[in-house]
C-alpha cells in the first residue's frame, strides 16, 4: 500500500479540495462532481475527506502568521539598567471564525484569540497596561513568579476600567496568561488567553520557532467543544501546511488552553521530538512523539524532520483531531544559500 | 341587529356588517405595514438573531460510502449550514440547492462517508452561528431506492399487512348475516371496541410523530386539524348525501365510512412500516407478518358488521375491502422512499378522526336497534372484548 501522505497525494488532494473556484464554491455549486472526487479520495485511503468545507478568512487573524508573531513590547531601560517591556492589552468582545463559516462570539485580548504572545527574557521588568473594553469584568492572570497583588485575581477590572500589571519576568520557561474572572470556565473558553514566553538569559539554540496554543470552542454552549484546533482555526494547518526545512531544528512552544476537556495532546508523525516540560530547564526530559498536557500545562518541543514531505501532527485523541485539531508540517530541502543562516529570535528586543 | 327597515335599510345594514367585519382586518394590515416599514421598536429589538430551528428529517444511505441528509428549516429566519459533523468528525459535503436555507425551505446534504452497515450513526449539522442540530440513526443500512425490487417488496408488505387481512375479515359477512340479532349487536359493539382502540392508537401515533415535525409546521396543530377535519368532513358529507336522497342506505354508507377511516389509518400504518423498513428497524420476519395479518383481519370484520342484515352487491365488498386495505400499499411506498413526518402525522390524524366519527355513528346505530343500546350487558362485554382483541393482537406486532 502506498504511503498515506506522499507529496503526490497531497497535490491531488489539494486540487480536488480547491477545485476550480475555491473549496466552498466548488463543493457548494458542483456537488455531483465533488462527490465523485471525494469518493475517489476515500478509495485511495486519503484522510482528507475528514475535514471541514471551505476556508476561514485570514483578514483579521491569520493562523499561519500567528505561529511566529512574538510581541517583545515597547523596550526601554530602567535607571538601574534593567530592561523594561511595556504592553497595552485591551479586552474586547469580538466575533471570530473558528472553523470555515462557523462564527463564535468571543471575548478577546486585543481582538484576537489567542491573545498576543508576550515574549521577554528572564529578569526583564514587565509593565502590562490592561484596559477592559468588553462587556464583562476581566483580569489578566499570569503564570510564573510575581507578588500576589500582580496575580490578576483582584482587582477585577470592570468594563471601562484599567489596571497596570508590573513584575519581573521569571522563571524562564513557557507560561501563559488568561482571564481569572468568575465564572472562570466561561471567561477562558470565550477566548481570553495567550502565551507568555520567558527566554533564558543566554537564549536557546537557534531554531525555527512556532507558537501553538491548543484550544477548543463550545459554539452551542452545551459544555462540550464543537471545534478543536491549534491557534483557533480548525484544520487550518491541514489546508496550509507549516513550511519547514529538512534537517533544521523546529521549536514548538505548545500550550494547552482547551476548556471542558481535562487533557489535550500533541502527536508528531514520522518524527520524534525532545521534550522540555514547561521549558524551565535546558536539559531535555525525554524523546517521544506524543505528549499529553492537562489544562494550563505547556511544554517546549524540539525536533528535526529527516525527510521531505508532509508530516502530520494532531491531538492523539482522535475525536479532537477529527473535530479540527490536525495539521501538517511540509518539510522541504533547504535552498543552499539560506541554510544555517537563521538565528533564534529570543532577546530580539535587547 | 334588527333588519325590519325594508329593502334599502337591509342593504345598508349589510354594508355596515361588511365594514364591521373587515375593519379589524384593515387595521391589522395597517399595523403590520407600519411595523415592517419602521422596524421592530424598543422592547422588540433583540441583541441576538432569532433562534435557529433546523430539522434533520431523514438520513439516507444511498450507497456504500455515501449518505444524504435531508434538512428543513422550520425556524423564523433563514439558516446557513456551515459544516457537517458525522460521529464527531468534520466531513466534506455538498449541499443542494445551497447552504443558506430560507424559512420553511429544504436542502439536501450529500457526503462521501464510509458508514458501517448495522452501526448507529450521529449526524450533526453546525450553522454559521455555531448552533448544532443532530439526528441519531439507530442502524445504518442501505436505503431502498425506488426500483422494481423495493417496489415489489413494499407492495407485498402492504398486501400482507393491509389488503389480505382486511379481505379475510370481510369473509365474516355470511356469518354475521346468519346470527341472531342480539349477537349481531354484540359483534357491532365488539367492532366499536376494535375501532376505539384503532382510533386512539392512530391519535397516539400522530401525536408522537408530531414531535418530529419541524416547529413551523406545528405537529400538534396538524393533528387537531386532521382529527376534527375528518370528523366534520365525514359528517357533512353524510348529511349532504342524505339530503340529496342518496342516503337510502345508511348502513352501507356507514360501512364505507368505516372503510375510509380504516383506510386512512392503514395509510399511516403503511407509512410507518415502510419508513421503519427503510431505516432498518423492521426485519420482515414471518412473525411480524402474521402479527399484522391477525391484527388487521379484525378491521375487515368491523367494516361488514353494520351491513350484516343488508344485501349489498358483491362489488361493494370489493370496494369496501380495497378502500380499507389498499392505502397500506401506498403508505408503504411513500414511507419507504420519501418518508416525511409531516405527512405521516397528518394522515394518521385524519385516520383517527375518521375512526372516531365512525365510532359515533356505530354507537347511534346500536342505540337505535337495541333498546338498551350501549348499556346492554352483552353489548358492553362485546365492546370490552373488541378492545382486548386489539390489545392482544397488537402484542404480536412489535414494530
Amino acid at each position: 500500500m502506498a504511503a498515506l501522505f506522499s507529496r503526490r497525494d497531497w497535490f491531488k488532494l489539494s486540487a480536488v479540495l480547491a477545485g476550480a473556484s475555491g473549496i466552498g464554491a466548488a463543493l457548494g455549486l458542483r456537488p455531483r462532481r465533488a462527490a465523485g472526487e471525494a469518493r475517489e479520495l476515500l478509495q485511495s485511503h486519503d484522510p482528507n475527506a475528514a475535514t471541514a468545507v471551505g476556508e476561514v478568512s485570514t483578514e483579521d487573524f491569520d493562523p499561519v502568521a500567528f505561529l511566529t508573531e512574538f510581541d517583545y513590547g515597547r523596550v526601554s531601560r530602567l535607571a538601574d539598567g534593567q530592561t523594561l517591556r511595556e504592553y497595552e492589552i485591551v479586552a474586547v468582545d469580538k466575533e471570530i471564525e473558528v472553523a470555515p463559516g462557523v462564527y463564535f462570539a468571543a471575548w478577546t485580548y486585543n481582538g484576537q484569540v489567542p491573545g498576543p504572545t508576550i515574549r521577554c527574557t528572564e529578569g526583564d521588568r514587565l509593565r502590562v497596561r490592561f484596559t477592559n473594553s468588553g462587556s464583562h469584568p476581566h483580569t489578566i492572570h499570569f503564570h510564573g513568579l510575581h507578588p500576589p497583588e500582580m496575580d490578576g485575581i483582584l482587582p477585577v477590572v470592570m468594563p471601562g476600567d484599567s489596571f497596570v500589571y508590573e513584575f519581573d519576568a521569571r522563571p524562564f520557561g513557557l507560561h501563559l496568561y488568561h482571564c481569572h474572572s468568575m465564572p472562570l470556565k466561561r471567561h477562558i473558553h470565550k477566548g481570553l488567553y495567550g502565551a507568555f514566553i520567558v527566554d533564558p538569559p543566554a537564549g536557546r539554540p537557534e531554531a525555527r520557532e512556532l507558537l501553538m496554543i491548543m484550544n477548543g470552542f463550545d459554539t452551542n454552549f452545551d459544555g462540550d467543544n464543537e471545534v478543536y484546533a491549534v491557534n483557533t482555526a480548525a484544520f487550518h494547518y491541514q489546508r496550509h501546511p507549516i513550511q519547514v526545512e529538512v534537517g533544521e531544528t523546529v521549536r514548538v512552544y505548545l500550550i494547552n488552553a482547551t476548556e471542558f476537556d481535562p487533557v489535550n495532546s500533541f502527536h508528531l508523525h514520522a518524527g520524534m521530538f525532545r521534550l522540555y516540560r514547561t521549558g524551565t530547564e535546558l536539559t531535555r526530559y525525554e524523546l517521544t512523539d506524543t505528549v499529553m498536557l492537562c489544562q494550563g500545562e505547556r511544554h517546549i518541543l524540539e525536533f528535526e524532520l529527516e525527510n521531505p514531505g508532509l508530516h502530520m501532527f494532531h491531538a492523539h485523541q482522535s475525536e479532537f483531531a477529527e473535530l479540527g485539531w490536525m495539521g501538517f508540517f511540509d518539510a522541504r530541502r533547504p535552498i543552499v544559500a539560506s541554510a544555517g543562516s537563521r538565528r533564534a529570535r529570543q532577546g530580539g528586543g535587547s | 341587529m334588527s333588519d325590519s327597515n325594508g329593502g334599502t335599510g337591509t342593504r345598508r345594514s349589510v354594508a355596515r356588517l361588511w365594514i364591521q367585519g373587515l375593519l379589524p382586518l384593515a387595521l391589522l394590515a395597517v399595523l403590520t405595514a407600519l411595523f415592517i416599514r419602521f422596524g421592530p421598536l424598543g422592547v422588540f429589538r433583540a441583541a441576538f438573531p432569532p433562534l435557529e430551528d433546523l430539522t434533520i428529517e431523514r438520513v439516507r444511505f444511498s450507497a456504500p460510502g455515501e449518505i444524504e441528509v435531508f434538512l428543513v428549516n422550520g425556524g423564523p429566519e433563514a439558516v446557513t449550514v456551515a459544516q457537517l459533523i458525522i460521529d464527531e468528525a468534520y466531513w466534506i459535503f455538498e449541499i443542494e440547492p445551497g447552504s443558506e436555507i430560507p424559512r420553511l425551505e429544504r436542502a439536501v446534504i450529500s457526503a462521501p462517508y464510509p458508514w458501517v452497515d448495522g452501526d448507529p450513526l450521529l449526524v450533526t449539522v453546525i450553522t454559521n452561528t455555531g448552533v448544532t442540530f443532530s439526528r441519531e440513526v439507530e442502524i445504518a443500512t442501505l436505503s431502498p431506492a425506488p426500483n422494481a425490487r423495493y417496489l415489489a417488496t413494499f407492495t407485498l408488505l402492504g398486501l400482507y399487512a393491509g389488503v389480505i387481512p382486511v379481505f379475510l375479515g370481510v369473509l365474516w359477512f355470511p356469518f354475521l348475516r346468519d346470527i341472531q340479532r342480539k349477537w349481531l349487536h354484540f359483534f357491532l359493539s365488539l367492532t366499536v371496541g376494535l375501532l376505539i382502540f384503532l382510533g386512539i392508537d392512530a391519535l397516539h401515533e400522530a401525536l408522537e410523530l408530531a414531535e418530529e415535525v419541524p416547529a413551523a409546521f406545528q405537529g400538534v396543530g396538524l393533528v387537531v386539524v386532521g382529527v376534527l377535519g375528518a370528523v366534520l368532513g365525514l359528517v357533512a358529507a353524510g348529511n349532504w348525501l342524505r339530503g340529496r336522497g342518496a342516503g337510502g342506505n345508511d348502513r352501507l354508507w356507514l360501512a364505507y365510512m368505516i372503510a375510509l377511516g380504516i383506510g386512512l389509518h392503514n395509510l399511516g400504518e403503511g407509512l410507518a412500516i415502510g419508513a421503519s423498513y427503510a431505516v432498518g428497524k423492521i426485519s420482515l420476519g414471518a412473525f411480524l407478518v402474521i402479527g399484522f395479518a391477525i391484527h388487521n383481519t379484525t378491521e375487515g370484520f368491523a367494516i361488514v358488521a353494520p351491513v350484516a342484515k343488508e344485501r349489498p352487491a358483491l362489488w361493494h365488498f370489493v370496494g369496501l375491502g380495497a378502500l380499507a386495505g389498499v392505502p397500506t400499499i401506498f403508505g408503504a411506498w411513500l414511507g419507504g422512499f420519501t418518508y416525511q413526518p409531516t405527512y405521516a402525522t397528518f394522515f394518521l390524524a385524519l385516520g383517527a378522526g375518521a375512526i372516531f366519527q365512525v365510532v359515533w355513528e356505530l354507537g347511534k346505530l346500536i342505540s337505535r336497534d337495541s333498546e338498551a343500546g350501549w348499556t346492554a350487558p352483552l353489548n358492553a362485554v362485546g365492546l370490552v372484548a373488541g378492545l382486548l382483541i386489539m390489545y392482544t393482537t397488537a402484542l404480536l406486532v412489535v414494530a
